[in-house]
């Protein structure tokens, strides 16, 4: 009889499973249901959601939805437009009047006033809040007391920073900057409310903006749910019900989920998928320029590569890499070949110019070959590229490029591959200056502004110099466009300080990236911003 | 018995303290993690202090263990670089890989085991064959590939399942990932259980339990399966550890939020923290099940004493 009883509980088990399995498959477990809620694939935000410490994508995307700054970048052209900003004055460069616009407010209630924006400013800036972007707020006057290099902070507040009224309070820079106003799109800038100073670990658990939308639940590490806030009265409101943010431990399942119709919308379509993305979703797939360069930077600290003729080498090894090829096949057409060292999206009158690098830039093996002969051949005879080998699939590209400059110089030992594991340890090399020879340099626009693409890049010492490169003219040039009152001319002056990023090489540039995205047939209207990021408050859902 | 199970419980002392400091010196090795946490750019110094200040990064690596030790005694296993309590991770991530662990030793017993049992008996049959060129096919194929073709084949061409796993991870949607998680050890349960079940039907106790005229199935449930079960046990048991452990590509595959997905962010983020605490947390139940498993001799074979 006990026989009898185990094979009993055996069929129950099954039984329980089958179940369980019926309705686990059959439901909608995709989140794309009612009320024109959009499912979107998310990554883990790598840091706290906060303004001034969010500096990836993933974080990015949520503050985009969820506050508005004094500035915003139009989701086309990427031009900076007055959102909260009244006006913003200045007659010298350096010292700004700021009138934020009435009747804005935070969901939860509180009214934006120009305290929300001053707080929150010394807040990012503030050493003892550990924030990533604090460096945004270095161009304001008092920045050194509040964020000193070293030791403790011997202020709180910049002194830079002025409340003058309710709507009203004024910025002095510590150096001229005349398209100051247009870096304040950048979410660092974003304000405050009062919520977040007071009871800040419940902020973090559901953040409060003044964007289109609000935050409904966040479970940390899997899902955000934004809804539509309806008592926004700005000029963009939400198109669709609400926007659900799931994270993905995987960018290929976000995509199979979204070909099986699971998901609405990929704002990362795998490169191992980029052959099939158009006859998986035709005219629903994205693909378009970003603000993002990709660049082989050089270490300068090292003598080998720190000589008289070492322009000539640099501009030899540009000269060898086919990048036309290697955006085509490897990337399928989702970078373009760079031909300076900013993006398409600044535009011809942001200071994108496409003659710039010129010959430079073009596969042209003969010449590379000689080019680097006479500048005295490759530093012990052959280069080592470093680059991380955990995402974005730099392995393809780099063996690509290694392959392209062995062919042009007919050397089989002219190039060599080095990855590191993972991006930490990449990033940890860079700064302890220990590379070997060129590396794989990425950078992502903050602000689409030709000034964002030259001096934290090049100028001598500045954050993401990381090559060391420095150069007398061209940090003068940046200085000069800097305290250009005509944004015109500003614009034209950081033209000549990239002209001689070029006549040095100072770092190679490869490719401009897309932004690729998919979407399934239930919304409309999509759309990838300068930063690639989806323009989530104009999305339809059908 | 009591003094065996004392015994083994002190002898995991030595063993936890020992892998715990070994993947703390790994995680260590691999430099400076604050590097890689403003992205492309270079942290500013004073911030970068700062950070290291705050995940206590700024002492000496003997001090740091120390210390992280002494919270881990307390209950406390730091926190992550999201700010998130690395407790709190492990309270989501825990009980969604223990379901995935459960559905994948379900099936390694219930399909390995009947499997094993029915080609046991069926030796040199064509059951016996096709089944072990089944199982031959399953260990040589990769777990990815099972996983992305299943994945592909129910979830997008025949549209039996969600291709991804929910946050919920609720049972019937982890019968397939735990089916991709047990494949190979599963084959192995069936390969063991055919011998095992092989030799024994020959033995003379069963030949004994025959000739008493006692059922079939009786003489197959009593006899001859539980004294053919001890080597399977010591696998399954063992599979346990490995299985939480080893979910990382399952869980990829099929956004498993679970201790998989937490070790990979750790290990691509260099979060120490994280890392080492689901490590602890995995080198405990290996141990756990290690002694469970011994145990479990002494209830199938009772010739077997622990004293």
């Amino acid at each position: 009889m006990r026989g009898a009883t185990h094979a009993k509980w055996a069929a129950c088990a099954i039984a329980v499973a089958l179940a369980a399995a019926a309705c686990g498959g059959g439901s909608d477990s995709g989140g794309s249901g009612a009320d024109g809620i959009v499912s979107s694939s998310w990554g883990d935000p790598q840091n706290p959601l906060e303004p001034a410490n969010t500096n990836e994508v993933q974080g990015g995307k949520v503050l985009a939805m969820i506050f508005r700054g004094l500035k915003h970048y139009d989701p086309r052209t990427g031009e900076a437009k007055d959102m909260l900003a009244e006006s913003i004055e200045t007659k010298d460069s350096v010292n700004f009047t700021i009138t934020v616009k009435p009747g804005w407010k935070f969901s939860n209630g509180e009214t934006v006033t120009a305290k929300s924006f001053v707080d929150a400013w010394n807040y990012g800036a503030d050493l003892r809040n550990n924030q990533r972007n604090a460096y945004f707020f270095g161009y304001i006057e008092g920045y050194e007391q509040v964020h000193p290099e070293k030791g403790r902070p011997s202020a709180q507040t910049m002194s830079g920073l002025k409340v003058t009224g309710d709507r009203t309070f004024t910025v002095k820079l510590s150096q001229k900057f005349s398209t100051w106003p247009d870096t304040l799109g950048y979410a660092a800038f974003a304000p405050l409310p009062r919520a977040f100073f007071d009871d800040h670990d419940a902020w973090l658990a559901k953040p409060v903006g003044n964007g289109p939308y609000l935050v409904d639940s966040y479970a940390r590490g899997s899902q955000m749910s934004l809804r539509r806030w309806d008592e926004y009265n700005g000029p963009d409101k939400a198109q669709n019900g609400g926007i659900d943010l799931k994270v993905y431990t995987d960018n290929n399942t976000a995509y199979t989920d979204l070909i099986a119709g699971n998901l609405d919308l990929v704002d990362d379509v795998p490169a191992s998928q980029l052959r099939n993305v158009e006859a998986d979703l035709g005219d629903r797939y994205i693909n378009t320029p970003a603000g993002i360069i990709q660049t082989l930077a050089f270490p300068y600290y090292d003598k080998a590569w720190n000589t008289p003729d070492g322009a000539k080498v640099r501009t030899g090894l540009s000269m060898a890499i086919n990048r036309k090829q290697i955006t085509d096949t490897i990337f399928q057409q989702t970078r373009t070949p760079a031909k300076d060292w900013t993006s398409p999206v600044l535009g011809e009158e942001g200071g994108f110019d496409p003659t710039l690098c010129g010959k430079a830039c073009e596969y042209d093996p003969a010449e590379a070959k000689r080019l680097i002969a006479e500048g005295g051949g490759l530093p012990g005879g052959r280069i080592t590229l470093t680059y991380n080998a955990d995402t974005g699939s730099h392995k393809d590209w780099i063996d690509a490029v290694c392959n392209s400059i062995k062919n042009a110089l007919g050397d089989d030992r002219a190039c060599v591959g080095n990855p590191i594991g993972t991006f930490a340890d990449f990033r940890n090399q860079i700064t302890q200056s220990k590379m070997p020879g060129p590396f794989r340099a990425g950078w992502q626009m903050d602000y689409p502004l030709i000034q964002n693409f030259l001096q934290p890049l090049y100028y001598t010492n500045a954050s993401s110099n990381d090559g060391k490169w420095s150069n007398k003219k061209f940090d003068d040039l940046v200085d000069k466009a800097n305290a250009e009152a005509d944004p015109a001319t500003a614009v034209e002056t950081f033209k000549e300080a990239e002209k001689v990023v070029r006549d040095e090489m100072a770092a190679i540039p490869l490719w401009y990236q897309n932004g690729s995205a998919g979407y399934s047939e239930r919304v409309s209207n999509v759309a990838l911003n300068p930063f690639s990021v989806p323009v989530y408050e104009e999305i339809k859902v059908n | 018995m009591g003094r065996y199970v004392i015994r083994r419980l002190l002898q995991m002392v030595p063993v936890f303290f020992g892998a715990t400091l070994l993947i703390f010196l790994m995680v260590n090795v691999m430099g400076d993690p604050i590097a890689g946490l403003c992205g492309e750019r270079q942290c500013d110094p004073a911030t970068a202090a700062q950070l290291r200040k705050e995940f206590g990064l700024d002492k000496p690596l003997w001090q740091q263990y120390a210390t992280y030790m002494g919270n881990v005694f307390t209950g406390d296993f730091g926190t992550a670089f999201n700010g998130q309590e690395v407790t709190e991770l492990m309270a989501e991530a825990f009980p969604v890989t223990i379901r995935l662990t459960l559905v994948a030793i379900f099936f390694e017993i219930v399909i390995g085991i009947s499997l094993g049992v029915v080609t046991g008996l069926r030796r040199g049959r064509p059951v016996d064959s096709g089944v072990l060129l089944l199982t031959l096919v399953v260990i040589s194929v990769p777990t990815f590939v099972t996983g992305l073709l299943l994945q592909l084949l129910l979830g997008y061409e025949w549209d039996i399942i969600d291709p991804s796993v929910s946050t919920d991870a609720r049972l019937g949607e982890l019968i397939v990932p735990g089916l991709v998680l047990a494949s190979v050890s599963l084959a192995y349960v069936t390969r063991l259980t055919r011998t095992s079940i092989a030799e024994n039907s020959r033995a003379d106790y069963v030949r004994t339990a025959k000739a008493k005229g006692l059922p079939r199935g009786r003489v197959i449930r009593k006899h001859l399966l539980r004294n053919s079960l001890i080597p399977v046990v010591t696998f399954i048991g063992t599979d346990i550890g490995a299985l939480m452990g080893g979910a990382i590509v399952t869980e990829r595959i099929f956004n498993i939020h679970g201790v998989g997905y937490q070790l990979y962010q750790g290990i691509l983020r260099q979060n120490t923290q994280t890392v080492v605490g689901f490590v602890s947390v995995l080198v405990i139940v290996f141990l756990v099940a290690n002694l469970l498993v011994d145990l479990l001799y002494a209830v199938l074979d009772p010739r077997i004493r622990y004293a």
